[in-house]
């Protein structure tokens, strides 16, 4: 070891001062680091939820929910489709992700399939004449309509890109930073906001559907019927949030949807009170639409649904052309905004549900970081003192500097990596700082070994780091194993603690043997001693 | 100064007889894992049986709250939440006498979501001025999710440990060491279980370090032990396992310390999160270095290793070349 090759003191010189340079922006205050000369790295750690507070949510779309809804409408269509043929029908429902109809005339079953099979779904890519839904003949001419398996698959998926879209546009309007919906596996959205304060609010901008209707009410339907569960063909019981009715009867036809709205702002009853409402605008299609309906329907009430909730039924007092029209309700002057916001950004394709939440305030975030620095400084200057005490000033000194070398390159690889520091990364950042002097200890005991057993010193020397670097590599592999296996669990501040492991894990091998070996050499040549003052 | 190095001071080779305690040490050893075994598993209730089941686990909703500086009035907190139709909800103090942790499951089908809703107006009806510092939610699915891949990461870790053991060393060390692994897994469950710390993903993470750290000990000690098997071929097999472990108790003595300092700073600052992380550690890494002398070794002696030949010759030395 005496023949120390140039390439190892570059090595560990080069390690210092890249381990430093990265790790130099944490140490410093936010305004000297912004003056830094452009080449300086600027990346400091970057702290975890757990540390600087923020939320975490998985929500999972809901894709059964979405198919059913899809086949709901479908079904309206095949109800609109075969009356128009004058095909009689009974039984026509939605049923364990398919549509079920039975034909009365045994004669029109063949007009039926093959008119279902013309007109209802969509074309399938790539397949001429193809299409994304099959209909099946079963005995008692009752018709099966289904998906195609993978026809649906493709048009769920896109549907949670469509919802990551919405999100993002939603979250956007309230100019929240440091946001980002991200997709997770075939059904999930993961979303991660830092220094989000009310987490509730985000939650309620975020979960809503926002699916916005216009239905008409059927005042024809009779109350006493439609409580016995005979709701008349075509129509739907929807529950209010008015405060007037506890629910309505409306036609499942939904000639206006939110799609069609190009504007919705919060405003204020001039007339009326002063409460708060949504002042909308329509496009050309709704706009057509909604000053046909209220043209035609002067007097009768039309239900405004949103996520199958009446918020109010109003009664059409005359003609509205132009297509802008206000949605008055029971709303608080945020709620007004909140729906604004929602319809604006229009509607989640598909409804999703929070599965997992982690919520840390900034205040908690604080506290942590504030006990991870006290564990951290106090673990370490024990471990120190221990090495100081049982080595002493060289030995233990040697130690130490590798270990400095070490924490140097560990906090450089996070803040270069912008690797996630949580809570527990700490703690693993702390263990492995004080577990690595196990490598010196390692390499010193095989030293004295070696002069015990009657080598010369420099023999001794030797052998300390050559045999010392088997155990030494066997023993770190462990770890190595231990933390990918951790950082496959997934979840965040595990995670974290994993990849501080192993960072470690590399940093403890380099430094403890190039950085020890260097530094004894120096010592050697420097005092050329007779024996160790360790033995 | 005469006490200074110390390691000038402690005693140059240990000469402790441990394969002669083995047999007893054993017999404790597999007493204290059943019993081990027996505290966690007992009642039998999935998912966790007798460790107190976090919600990673279980599912369910945790809220920390805080009404500093006063404390929190935690019979009326509990009175508040009756009724929900959420089932047990518990409210029990957390560190400071001001914060307290609200837990309870969401009503089956119900949104996860509108239940915490629902639960934090209740709270800031009753208790004024609350605030709620952390919200933690898993729900049915993930939960199951989240055991799966915590059993999965446990079983992974063993087996990737015996056969690492197995390609660098032999067969039988490989078989050593997973016993030993085993061991300290399961007495590290027993005082899960007895503790009551909150069995979740980190006292996961806090096992697999442990896994980790028992390995690194056993690996040092086996690699002394194979080392002095080639040097020695003809000591009985007993006397080479107590030759090594004594040739190594310097450092791990050493080395437990470091680890021991470390987290016992943790668990001492560290914060209740990192509280329940760090004593699992502590007990991990002291059962672990108990382990590797004396369930490693011994289940290797049971085994037997094959070695032969005469003892190496004295290897002559060579000269001092001091350039």
């Amino acid at each position: 070891m005496m023949n120390l090759a140039r390439w190892k003191v570059i090595l560990v010189l080069l390690a210092t001062i890249v381990g430093f340079l990265f790790t130099l922006p944490n140490l410093l205050p936010a305004k000297v680091r912004d003056g830094l000369p452009g080449f300086m790295p600027k990346n400091t750690l970057h702290l975890g939820l757990d540390l600087q507070g923020g939320s975490y949510l998985l929500y999972s779309v809901d894709t059964v929910a979405l198919r059913n809804e899809r086949l709901t409408n479908m079904a309206e269509d095949i109800r609109t489709t075969l009356h128009d043929k004058q095909i009689a029908f009974t039984d026509l429902a939605v049923n364990n992700g398919e549509i079920g109809l039975r034909v009365t005339d045994p004669a029109q079953v063949n007009d039926a399939v093959n008119l279902l099979r013309r007109t209802v779904g969509a074309p399938l890519a790539g397949v001429a004449g193809g299409r994304d839904v099959t209909v099946a003949t079963q005995a008692d001419q009752r018709l099966r309509v289904a998906f195609v398996p993978e026809a649906f698959d493709a048009e769920a998926s896109k549907a949670v890109e469509q919802n990551i879209e919405v999100i993002r546009r939603r979250v956007d309007k309230t100019g929240a930073k440091e946001f980002n919906p991200v997709r997770q596996g075939k059904d999930r959205i993961v979303i991660e906001a830092a220094g989000e304060n009310d987490p509730e609010k985000m939650k309620s901008l975020i979960g809503q559907t926002a699916k916005l209707t216009f239905q008409m009410v059927d005042e024809t339907a009779d109350p006493a019927e439609v409580a016995a569960g005979r709701i008349p063909p075509g129509d739907e019981v929807v529950v209010s949030t008015d405060g007037i009715a506890p629910s309505y009867i409306v036609s499942r036809r939904k000639p206006i949807t939110g799609e069609m709205l190009t504007d919705a702002q919060p405003g204020f009853d001039q007339q009326g009170g002063g409460g708060s409402l949504v002042q909308f605008r329509m496009n050309g299609l709704g706009a057509r639409r909604f000053a046909d309906i209220t043209r035609q329907n002067v007097g009768k009430r039309f239900a405004i649904i949103l996520d199958k909730k009446v918020i109010s039924a109003p009664v059409i007092q005359g003609p509205i052309p132009g297509g802008q029209g206000n949605i008055t309700g029971r709303f608080t002057p945020e709620s007004a905004n909140e729906l604004s916001v929602l319809l604006r950004a229009g509607a989640l394709p598909a409804p999703m549900k929070v599965e997992e939440q982690r919520t840390v305030g900034a205040e908690l975030g604080a506290d942590a970081v504030k006990a991870g620095t006290t564990s951290a400084v106090v673990g370490l200057v024990a471990t120190m003192i221990f090495m100081l005490l049982i080595y002493g000033w060289l030995f233990g000194g040697i130690s130490l500097v590798a270990l400095a070398v070490n924490a140097l390159m560990i906090i450089g690889a996070m803040s270069l990596t912008q690797a996630t520091l949580t809570l527990p990364g700490i703690a693993g950042l702390i263990l492995t700082l004080a577990v690595a002097v196990d490598a010196n200890v390692l390499i010193y005991e095989r030293m004295r070994d070696e002069l015990r057993a009657g080598r010369s010193l420099i023999a001794s020397m030797e052998a300390g780091f050559g045999r010392a670097f088997g155990t030494i590599f066997d023993a770190n592999m462990t770890h190595i194993f231990s933390a990918a296996i951790m950082f496959s669990l997934g979840s965040g501040p595990v995670k974290g603690f994993a990849w501080t492991l192993l960072i470690g894990v590399f940093t403890t091998v380099f430094s403890a043997v190039l950085v020890t070996q260097v530094l004894l050499a120096w010592w050697f040549r420097a005092a050329r001693p007779k024996t160790l003052p360790i033995a | 100064m005469k006490f200074w190095p110390l390691i000038k001071v402690l005693p140059v080779r240990t000469h402790f007889r441990f394969v002669r305690l083995s047999r007893v040490f054993s017999v404790l050893s597999i007493v204290a894992v059943i019993g081990s075994l027996w505290i966690s598993l007992y009642p039998f209730k999935p998912p966790c049986g007798g460790l107190a089941c976090g919600i990673d686990f279980e599912g369910g909703t945790v809220l920390e709250i805080s009404t500093a500086p006063k404390p929190v009035d935690l019979a009326k907190a509990r009175a508040s939440l009756e009724g929900l139709g959420i089932g047990d909800v518990q409210v029990q103090g957390f560190g400071a006498p001001s914060s307290a942790l609200v837990r309870f499951q969401q009503a089956p089908g119900g949104d996860a979501s509108a239940t915490v809703t629902k639960v934090q107006q209740r709270l800031t009806q009753s208790l004024g001025a609350v605030r709620f510092v952390r919200t933690d939610l898993v729900g049915p699915k993930i939960s199951q999710e989240l055991f799966g891949k915590g059993l999965l990461g446990l079983g992974l870790a063993i087996l990737a440990m015996l056969l690492y053991i197995w390609f660098r060393f032999e067969l039988q060390f490989g078989l050593g060491a997973v016993a030993a692994l085993f061991h300290d897994v399961f007495l590290t469950f027993g005082l899960i279980a007895i503790t009551r710390i909150e069995f979740d993903l980190r006292a996961v993470a806090a096992i697999l370090t442990i896994i980790g750290y028992s390995m690194n000990d056993t690996v040092v000690v086996f690699d002394r032990f194979r080392e002095n098997l080639r040097k020695y071929k003809r000591m009985p097999l007993g006397e080479v396992i107590d030759m090594s472990i004594n040739e190594m108790m310097t450092r791990t003595i050493i080395t437990s310390m470091t680890a021991i300092l470390a987290l016992a700073a943790l668990a001492v600052f560290g914060g209740p999160t990192l509280y329940g992380l760090s004593v699992i550690m502590l007990f991990g890494i002291t059962i672990g270095t108990y382990s590797s002398i004396y369930i490693a070794a011994p289940v290797i002696m049971l085994w037997g290793v094959k070695r032969g030949g005469d003892d190496e010759e004295a290897v002559p030395l060579k000269p001092a070349t001091v350039r």
